[in-house]
């Protein structure tokens, strides 16, 4: 029994090296074989690493803007259209919550009191939003706790709007009529603006103002949207649950009367769209792995009709069908990973390229390789069973009359 | 009965389906062979004696009759049992001898060794061994095609004993050769049995046919003794 094992893996040994040989032997010929494979696997290593790559930057980029926070819209009820500054301030004593901003919108006439005016976007903030959003702010001063208790009629302007109204001109201390009242510049804003999600969403915002103010000038008592800003250790799920409890009492029970949305689980959503559409290549740039296959199957169906008298040969020197099989399988497997192989370099190569191409991440995935490894073995012993079962199968009379 | 027997073939019968017709290639054949003769079949082609060389030769299977070659019946044995056979009692030598182009000398030696389950070290050995015996000790690492046809020959012949079968199979092993080259390959051939080694050659030249000590006839598919070649 040991000897018959050993004698076995001396056999496959020998058939590896054997196999190898022919397939430097013709080097042309294997190449042009295993470019089927070469390319499958390439570009399907390529796809899925690129894939990963972006989701990586993707939720990278999604943490950044939206982490630790849960976005609140508020349709409100018959007897509460929304949430008083007071609810505000009620909500940021839950323990749960870090602090509230709210997100007061309008869209205001703006002009620098000449005859030129034009529809901008002007948004409502509190000082916690600037505290949140340090780096927002290039020049001048922030809007704090003053302006909104005494909704002042100060602003911050971003790069576009000092192009648009300031070309030439220092706009801080300058004036700035929104809906025809005269607002005090008081600071400047960077060009990434808003990176919250609800920047992002609505576009940065050209003009911030107390939002205390944007209520005033929209004739409302209520705050409508808000971003709720999580403490430290809490789990968006465990804050949305507080979240939940506090709105439900304010809004007496009723249903429907706000809805939260969650940071992660939009990203939840994005990353599942993005591994289907990853699948879904995948899985057509698989089909160049089945052609492939099929190439390597032709090439050994021809090599087993060129090596029929080397087959009868075998067969009259004492090798047993299987020894044959194992040897032609043995070469189609070799083949088809030598294929794989250099497909597994090439999509690597290919996707560094692309990162740095498309600016993502380049993350290696041991999956993708494992699975380009994999697939090209499996195609090797798949398509190469029958053609090694014809060559095991050969009578070795015929084989050898063949000659 | 101390030894088993050696070889005996009783009233082997060949049918080959040919399309719609049978033919009967092998006509009630007999042969018995003791250990150590050196035997030629001697026939035209189309005479049977390539069937003939397949089933003495364990490459294929009589339609009827009883072959019993080193004590074993062969007649109802599976492919695979038939390699076995091959790999242990039989030693082939084709017409062009038929050596693996990619291989060197010594590793097509080595050849039926890798399918009997010899280790690396032992193969190179007995190639290296067989090599010198047949006079090429000094080609060993040469391809087939830097080799002239006597010397593939005695490759091949080499190749046929590196299994230490016990019993050498001939097919026209001279038929590519010149007649210097052949007289040389024959010559190798008488040694080997000089050493006690059963030698059976198939060939359609009587002049080859005479090298044996035996020789038998084969016509039509019927096999006749023809006595002592040495003798005629």
């Amino acid at each position: 029994m040991l000897r018959s094992i050993r004698s076995t893996f001396i056999m496959i040994g020998e058939c590896f090296r054997m196999s190898l040989s022919n397939i430097l032997g013709n080097r042309a010929r294997s190449f042009l074989t295993v470019l089927g494979i070469l390319i499958g696997v390439a570009a399907v290593i390529a796809l899925i690493t690129t894939v990963n790559g972006f989701s990586g930057s993707l939720s990278s980029s999604f943490s950044s803007m939206g982490a630790g926070t849960l976005t609140v819209t508020v349709s409100g009820s018959d007897l509460k259209s929304g949430l008083t500054t007071d609810d505000l301030t009620e909500l940021t004593t839950l323990e749960a919550v870090a602090g509230v901003t709210p997100n007061v919108s309008l869209s205001a006439r703006v002009s620098r009191g000449g005859s030129y005016e034009t529809r901008i976007s002007v948004s409502g903030k509190n000082s916690y939003y600037f505290r949140q959003n340090a780096d927002l702010l290039t020049r001048g001063r922030t809007l704090n706790v003053t302006d909104e208790d005494n909704t002042t009629f100060a602003c911050l302007i971003s790069p576009d709007m000092v192009e648009t109204f300031f070309y030439g001109v220092d706009p801080i201390g300058e004036k700035l009529y929104i809906d025809g009242i005269p607002f005090l510049v008081v600071g400047l804003m960077s060009d990434s603006g808003d990176a919250s999600i609800s920047g992002v969403m609505n576009g940065s915002p050209d003009i911030l103002i107390p939002y205390t103010t944007a209520m005033k000038m929209n004739n409302s008592s209520v705050v409508t949207s808000f971003t709720t800003y999580l403490s430290e250790g809490w789990s968006s799920e465990a804050a949305t649950d507080a979240l939940e409890a506090k709105l439900d009492e304010m809004f007496s029970y009723e249903d429907d009367c706000y809805e939260i949305m969650d940071m992660s689980s939009i990203e939840d959503t994005m990353q599942n769209m993005l591994n289907m559409v990853s699948a879904l290549l995948a899985g057509i740039a698989s089909i160049a792995l089945v052609v492939g296959g099929i190439g390597i199957m032709n090439m050994m169906l021809t090599t087993v009709t060129e090596r029929t008298t080397e087959i009868g040969l075998k067969k009259a020197l004492g090798a047993i069908p299987w020894q044959i099989q194992i040897q032609f399988l043995i070469e189609s497997f070799l083949l088809s990973v030598i294929g794989g192989a250099a497909g597994i370099a090439l999509g690597l190569m290919l996707s560094l390229i692309l990162s740095k191409v498309m600016g993502t991440g380049f993350v290696i995935s041991t999956f993708a390789i494992l699975l380009g490894a994999g697939f090209s073995a499996a195609v090797g012993i798949l398509f190469g069973w029958a053609p090694a079962r014809k060559a095991s199968k050969l009578n070795p009379i015929d084989a050898l009359r063949s000659a | 009965m101390t030894a088993p027997t050696f070889f005996k073939m009783e009233k082997i019968n060949k049918y080959y389906q040919m399309g719609e017709e049978q033919a009967h290639i092998l006509k009630d054949v007999n042969l018995s062979i003791e250990e150590g003769e050196y035997l030629s079949v001697l026939g035209p082609s189309g005479s049977g004696k390539s069937t003939l060389m397949n089933i003495i030769g364990c490459l294929d299977v009589a339609t009827s009759g009883r072959y019993t070659l080193h004590g074993r019946p062969v007649d109802d044995m599976t492919e695979a049992e038939l390699a076995r056979l091959r790999s242990a009692e039989i030693g082939f030598v084709f017409q062009n001898s038929q050596l693996l182009p990619r291989l060197s000398a010594q590793k097509n030696v080595e050849l039926p060794l890798i399918y009997a389950g010899v280790g690396p070290r032992e193969r190179r050995r007995r190639a290296r061994e067989l090599l010198e015996r047949v006079g090429l000790a000094d080609r060993m690492a040469h391809m087939p095609n830097q080799l002239s046809g006597g010397q593939q020959q005695r490759v091949a012949i080499a190749r046929a004993l590196a299994g230490n079968p016990t019993l050498l199979l001939a097919d026209e092993p001279t038929g590519a050769l010149d007649q210097k080259t052949g007289r040389q390959v024959m010559a190798l051939f008488r040694e080997l049995n000089d050493e006690g080694r059963t030698v059976i050659m198939i060939t359609h030249d009587m002049n080859i046919a005479k090298n044996a000590r035996r020789v038998v006839h084969i016509i039509d598919g019927e096999l006749t003794e023809g006595g002592d070649a040495t003798d005629a």
